[in-house]
């Protein structure tokens, strides 16, 4: 079976992003003013993770599918 | 130093260790032999090649040791990319990889079989088998150190624990799944570090600030004020810069031989380029690395820079210091003290989970090189000659199981024994130091002969051990760290630095090995056929065509550009 590398990272990233930001949205300021300057990072990185995430997913779904039509379209001669 | 993890942190590093396991039980199913095993079938595409190829160089001791680096030196620590590896990664993929790739040598020492002789190949399987399973070891002893240091875990079930999933995934699905792998620790070590830079350097005031931070830094060193901000201003004298080198050591030991030493001829780099689909892509998998590599000083070293910037003058309010060891700056900790200052509960996770990929794609990059080395070069050439390749198979998986065992071993004698590892480590820088030679020599001088390449090898490393035992890096006492030959009778060499000596360690190396190949290849016979050498020498091998070739596709024109980008980088920090 031949995985495409960019589905397990878009998977992976996306989780990555949404449990970030999701974290971001219920965490306590005081952390953010302690360490990061203020800026709630998980919540602003996290998006960043999900949209890099969504692309590989995308990128690879695509590939998917282009693959497969050439499949049928090599399955039907003459098409 | 410790950190607390909260639950979301653990929550990333499980998704983390749940993905990479995955990837090794999914891509098992598409393993049915060794070309699948240990050269994952020469299928993948050259983008996933290059960034394994970066991947598995792209282990703790670059993350930590770079950014400990530029604390200690400043941006000079960016020569070991722009002069020490980019210039090296063009050269292997425009020159050496039609070799590699093209001749039915499945790894470096099988080329110095096919291009020499045994002896030859049988020296440089063993060693190299050798210093890849020490290197897995000491990665994992220092991940296991550092993870009870700054977390608190226990050291037995650290190293437990990495070998456990590094063996899953290497066993499973062998060089493939250890490539995939290392795609994904490449982009997370980018997204991990990333927002440390932006927010240091947020803190400082962007470069300007960051300039004017360290050039305190410089004089308090007695340094002149720029010598942490410019890469070659101050190389004109070894007592100037920071790394007490002067640019003739640095470009011809870091730049030429050190450099292509490793990217050049190390099998755990070419194999990622190797497992490529086809010659193009093998060729432009170096360099499509190169791109990213040549970033990199601004996501490993910067962090050093600013952790230094901020501990001599923290400014900003951010009362940011590294900790100490024994009175001076502990530089090795200025990744996980600055994770700890500047990353709240959750992107530690992240930060975290980049710092133990980074450790683990060197070790699976260790392992995977190890299991090809030995299959392919010391028990089919030595052991058993004429078995089923189902048989090498079972004896590449079981090899996978060994090498992490003796990995473990290692990693406990580092432990137990510090010394024995740094004279070890000692032992094989001398053994590869002159080791370019061998193949410069080889490839494009079809003179030279099997008995030139062994002597020229073994007076290399003479050479390189003789040159450390006649000198000594300033302050240090003789013993481990050169000099011991000053035991029995002549005087030492005295060097600016530690960095100094390994540079002309490497050109003494080099040099002897080039001049004695010369020499015994002139005084013996060449007993290999022109038709033998086709394929393996430049002056006998056809030059891939790439007539259709899309430019971006030419590893030449490529190879240009990425050379001209880096001129630009060395310019602007110059």
């Amino acid at each position: 079976m031949d995985l495409d590398v960019r589905l397990p990272i878009g998977l992976m990233f996306s989780v990555f992003g949404l449990l970030l930001a999701g974290f971001g949205l219920v965490s306590d300021p005081g952390i953010y003013a302690a360490h990061s300057l203020g800026i709630n990072v998980n919540f602003d990185w996290g998006l960043v993770l999900l949209a890099f995430g969504a692309t590989m997913l995308l990128v690879a779904l695509r590939a998917r599918r282009a693959r497969a039509e050439d499949a049928t379209s090599r399955r039907r001669p003459g098409s | 130093m410790l950190i607390h993890l909260g639950v979301i942190d653990h929550c990333l590093l499980l998704v983390y260790f749940a993905f990479v396991l995955g990837i090794g039980f999914v891509v098992k199913k598409g393993v049915s032999g060794t070309k699948d095993f240990f050269e994952s079938g020469r299928a993948l595409p050259a983008w996933i090649c290059a960034l394994g190829f970066i991947g598995a160089n792209l282990g703790a001791q670059e993350v930590m040791g770079m950014a400990a680096s530029g604390a200690k030196y400043g941006i000079m620590t960016s020569h070991f990319y722009w002069l020490g590896a980019i210039p090296a990664m063009v050269f292997v993929a425009v020159f050496m990889m039609p070799f590699y790739y093209g001749s039915k040598a499945r790894s470096v020492p099988e080329y110095l079989k096919l291009r020499f002789d045994e002896k030859t190949r049988g020296f440089n399987a063993v060693t190299f088998a050798c210093m890849t399973v020490m290197s897995s070891g000491i990665s994992m002893y220092a991940l296991a150190t550092l993870l009870r240091s700054i977390l608190g875990w226990n050291l037995h079930l650290c190293i437990a624990a990495s070998g456990a999933i590094v063996f899953v995934y290497t066993f499973t699905g062998g060089l493939r799944s250890a490539i995939y792998n290392e795609v994904l620790q490449f982009f997370l070590i980018v997204f991990g570090f990333l927002p440390l830079v932006l927010l240091g350097l947020k803190q400082v005031g962007g470069w300007s600030g960051l300039t004017s931070r360290l050039a305190v830094v410089a004089t308090r060193n007695g340094l002149a004020e720029g010598a942490w901000s410019h890469s070659w201003k101050f190389t004109g004298a070894a007592q100037s810069n920071p790394m007490g080198v002067e640019w003739f050591g640095l470009a011809m030991g870091l730049g030429f031989v050190l450099s292509f030493g490793y990217w050049c001829t190390d099998f755990l780099v070419v194999q990622r380029a190797m497992a490529a689909k086809d010659m193009s892509a093998a060729r432009r998998t170096p360099i499509i690395a190169a791109f990213p590599k040549m970033l990199f000083p601004f996501l490993v070293i910067l962090p050093g820079m600013l952790a230094i910037a901020l501990t001599t003058d923290g400014g900003g309010g951010a009362h940011f210091s590294l900790p100490s060891k024994g009175g001076s700056l502990n530089y090795d900790m200025v990744v996980p003290a600055m994770l700890a200052h500047y990353f709240p509960s959750g992107l530690l996770g992240l930060g975290l989970t980049a710092l133990i990929a980074s450790f683990m794609s060197g070790m699976a990059g260790n392992v995977t090189a190890f299991n090809t080395v030995w299959t392919y070069d010391i028990y089919q050439a030595y052991i058993r000659p004429h078995a089923s390749d189902a048989h090498y198979l079972a004896v590449g998986r079981a090899a996978t199981v060994a090498g992490i065992a003796a990995s473990i071993a290692c990693a406990y004698t580092a432990a137990k024994f510090n010394n024995i590892m740094d004279v070890l480590q000692l032992v094989f820088a001398f053994v590869n130091a002159p080791l370019f030679a061998t193949f410069l020599l080889g490839m494009f001088w079809r003179r030279t002969t099997g008995h030139g390449a062994f002597f020229g090898l073994l007076a290399g490393t003479a050479a390189a051990a003789a040159h450390h035992g006649l000198s000594l890096p300033a302050g240090a006492e003789p013993g481990i760290k050169g000099g011991w030959l000053s035991i029995v009778g002549p005087g030492v060499h005295h060097y600016p630095s530690e960095m100094a000596q390994n540079f002309w360690t490497a050109i003494w190396a080099f040099s002897a090995c080039f001049v004695a190949t010369v020499g015994v290849s002139l005084a013996t016979k060449q007993r290999k056929s022109d038709e033998e050498l086709t394929g393996l020498v430049y002056a006998l091998t056809p030059r891939p065509r790439e007539d259709n070739v899309p430019w971006h596709k030419q590893p030449a024109i490529l190879g240009v550009l990425v050379l001209t980008l880096t001129l630009v980088l060395n310019i602007v920090f110059w």
